[in-house]
């Protein structure tokens, strides 16, 4: 019932702070999150947001006054009947942690966070407390149970050395020395996947003689993770149109051979569609767009993704700002990206904060793909093999070369409807590709 | 975004309009680049004492005086000075206040050395030193990790306004300019271009150019998309 406001700790070597102004006085209501006093840093002056809801009872330490890092400013008479912990400073956040009276049996709620997350506002409700212990009977922090989230722990297994049994960050990192704990999946290559809590295990089920077991490599596992939270995630759906080609075609016979020697990389037909999609895009800004709970963010630059396969799996490496470049500068991205992620050189800046992705089912001889959307975005464009077809034309019989593009769309926000009008747009773009437009 | 010469209080009213809907979630961080009437400002860890003159004598004189919510001390904003306002929200790895003004200054220090000037820092006090003297001067807010406020680089600005005031409360240290360093007076539009590049570095942003009208109809954009939704949201 009572909170204490604590000087926060504004930076990593920063050990003290002066409180410039109360923004409240002693008998106040207070709202949380409200700004409730500003303190100076080197220059700085930071406004903090109070805590906890409730009234202002006492103010410890006055204006003008220099302290170090948690030491108690003022204390809030909070609402409530729950027990509050006391308040902790959590990189840039103060948040007052409720320690839920009664803990529902242990499941774990996956909640997948998006990659970016609205800054939390709220204190996480007891279901997110997710490690199947009895809180009334263990008391830590909130430092603590987020460690122990992260690394999977009971906590209730741990031992507490702190003041009244509490579980200690020490108690928790030596309890992990103590089990060995296997190390987490290293570094994601591929597009980051959203993290979240691992859900509980199934026993390893291993086989004896006809088979063999092999574990997943890093990448693998990154992989598979990505594609089946992605699933998890989007409403998938997908949109397949039938492009004439052959204006294309018949542009890229004409100038392949200039292009190669001017810029020194081969003109494939992946420009083409990338700059038809990045344009489309521009149209139709839905497609550049992220979900985020129940807001959707739309982003400004272009960002595109490129699929390539790799032997040993598969990365998306992305040109950042693709509506900024030409023809040529999307087709010299393109191969030096490629190239990069064959020989391993790609940074990892080079696959992060991708828009909008495009992939080519059609490369190994695919007719059209049904491609898997990377999160966070909302559409992946995939291009089938070009194929000379007969098809009708002004009711005779001509032999064109055509493609199947289809087109993997979020049907959280983008319904049918809004995906064929891109698609045909995108159709138009290319079938009407007579001359050279760099 | 170079807005040219703006009073201090437009200039404080935008930073709090885009601040403020940055709070309601506004994506872009915004550098505003300009130049200030003659002004003196006093930050929360300002003493009275530190303004040398009377404020009758400011108004003859025509130079404003206000009081701002920014860390430091006193100082003066005037022609010839580039002011800068990074308005930005600080990311998950960016939240330190220290991490911060040591990336400002660097950014200037970077800025600097493209005219032949070596900045530097000097522990204990924020801002650019050189050999003759300060030569920008910072005072940041911060509310929610979202900063206000931000530098203010001499380049030709008049110094002899320095003697109004003991600048940033910094006693026995003088002031100096680009100007008064090597000789010549770039314009302040040219600093402000090389500025937004080594800010994009330090910072690691992209920087995008947009006029003063873009950003506002974007502001004004997204205020009544707020609108909407707090009308079609029931409370």
């Amino acid at each position: 019932m009572t909170i204490k406001v604590t000087m926060p700790q504004m930076g990593e070597s920063i050990f003290e702070g002066t409180i410039t102004k109360w923004l409240k006085k002693v008998g106040d209501r207070v709202v949380r999150d409200e700004p409730l006093f500003e303190i100076s840093t080197d220059k700085v002056d930071s406004e903090i947001p109070s805590p906890a809801s409730g009234v202002l009872s006492q103010i410890l330490v006055p204006e003008g006054k220099t302290v170090q890092i948690n030491t108690v400013l003022a204390i809030i008479n909070g609402a409530g009947a729950e027990e509050k912990d006391e308040s902790m400073f959590h990189s840039g956040d103060v948040a007052a942690q409720e320690i839920p009276e009664e803990e529902p049996p242990a499941k774990p709620e996956p909640v997948p966070e998006a990659e970016e997350p609205p800054p939390p506002r709220e204190a996480p409700k007891p279901s997110e407390v997710a490690t199947g212990i009895q809180a009334q009977d263990i008391r830590t922090s909130p430092l603590v149970r987020r460690l122990a989230r992260e690394h999977n722990i009971d906590l209730s297994r741990i031992q507490g050395t702190g003041l009244e049994g509490r579980i200690t960050k020490e108690d928790v990192l030596n309890y992990l020395e103590r089990i060995e704990a296997p190390p987490r999946a290293e570094e994601r290559v591929a597009p980051t996947p959203p993290s979240a809590p691992a859900p509980p295990q199934p026993e390893p089920v291993t086989f004896a003689g006809e088979s063999e077991v092999v574990p997943m490599t890093p990448m693998r596992k990154a992989i598979a993770e990505h594609m089946v939270a992605s699933k998890r995630t989007s409403a998938h759906v997908h949109t397949i149109f039938e492009i004439d080609m052959t204006p294309i075609v018949n542009l890229r016979q004409k100038h392949k051979s200039d292009f190669e020697r001017r810029e020194g990389v081969p003109l494939t037909y992946s420009p083409f569609f990338a700059k038809a999609l990045v344009d489309n895009v521009r149209e139709f800004p839905v497609f550049n767009a992220s979900v985020s709970g129940d807001e959707i963010v739309y982003k400004k630059p272009v960002n595109l993704g490129i699929a390539v396969a790799l032997d040993t799996g598969l990365i998306v490496p992305v040109i950042k700002n693709a509506h900024l470049k030409s023809l040529t500068g999307l087709a010299v991205a393109m191969y030096d990206l490629a190239e990069r992620a064959r020989s391993k050189r790609l940074k990892p800046d080079d696959v992060q904060n991708g828009t909008i992705s495009m992939t080519n089912p059609g490369s190994f001889g695919a007719l059209f793909g049904t491609p898997i959307i990377s999160q966070p975005q909302v559409a992946i464009l995939g291009v089938g093999g070009i194929e000379k077809r007969p098809v009708v034309i002004n009711d005779a019989i001509a032999i064109r070369s055509m493609v199947y593009l289809s087109l993997a769309f979020d049907h959280r926000v983008i319904d049918g409807a809004v995906a064929d009008q891109f698609m045909a747009r995108l159709k138009e773009r290319l079938q009407s590709w007579t001359s050279w437009i760099d | 975004m170079w807005c040219g010469a703006v009073s201090y209080s437009d200039a404080l009213e935008l930073q709090m309009r885009i601040c403020n809907l940055k709070k309601l979630g506004f994506q872009d961080d915004v550098l505003l680049l300009l130049e200030h009437p003659p002004t003196i400002t006093l930050g929360r860890n300002a003493h009275a004492d530190n303004l040398l003159v009377s404020e009758e004598r400011l108004k003859t004189l025509g130079v404003a005086l206000w009081n701002v919510d920014r860390g430091g001390d006193i100082t003066f904003h005037g022609p010839g000075q580039l002011v800068g306002y990074p308005l930005l929200s600080l990311g998950p790895g960016e939240r330190d206040v220290h991490g911060y003004m040591r990336n400002l200054e660097e950014s200037l220090i970077r800025l600097l050395a493209g005219y032949g000037i070596e900045g530097a820092r000097n522990s204990g006090f924020t801002g650019v030193w050189t050999g003759r003297g300060k030569i920008a001067a910072m005072g940041v807010h911060l509310s929610r990790w979202i900063t206000r406020h931000g530098f203010a680089l001499n380049v030709s600005t008049d110094l002899s306004y320095y003697n109004l005031i003991v600048p940033c409360g910094i006693v026995g240290k003088g002031v100096t300019s680009v100007e008064r360093l090597i000789g010549r007076a770039p314009e302040l539009s040219e600093v402000a271009e090389r500025y937004i590049f080594e800010f994009g570095s330090v910072f690691g942003r992209i920087m995008v150019q947009k006029s003063r009208r873009e950003l506002s109809a974007e502001l004004l954009n997204f205020e009544r998309a707020q609108e909407q939704v707090a009308i079609s949201t029931p409370h």
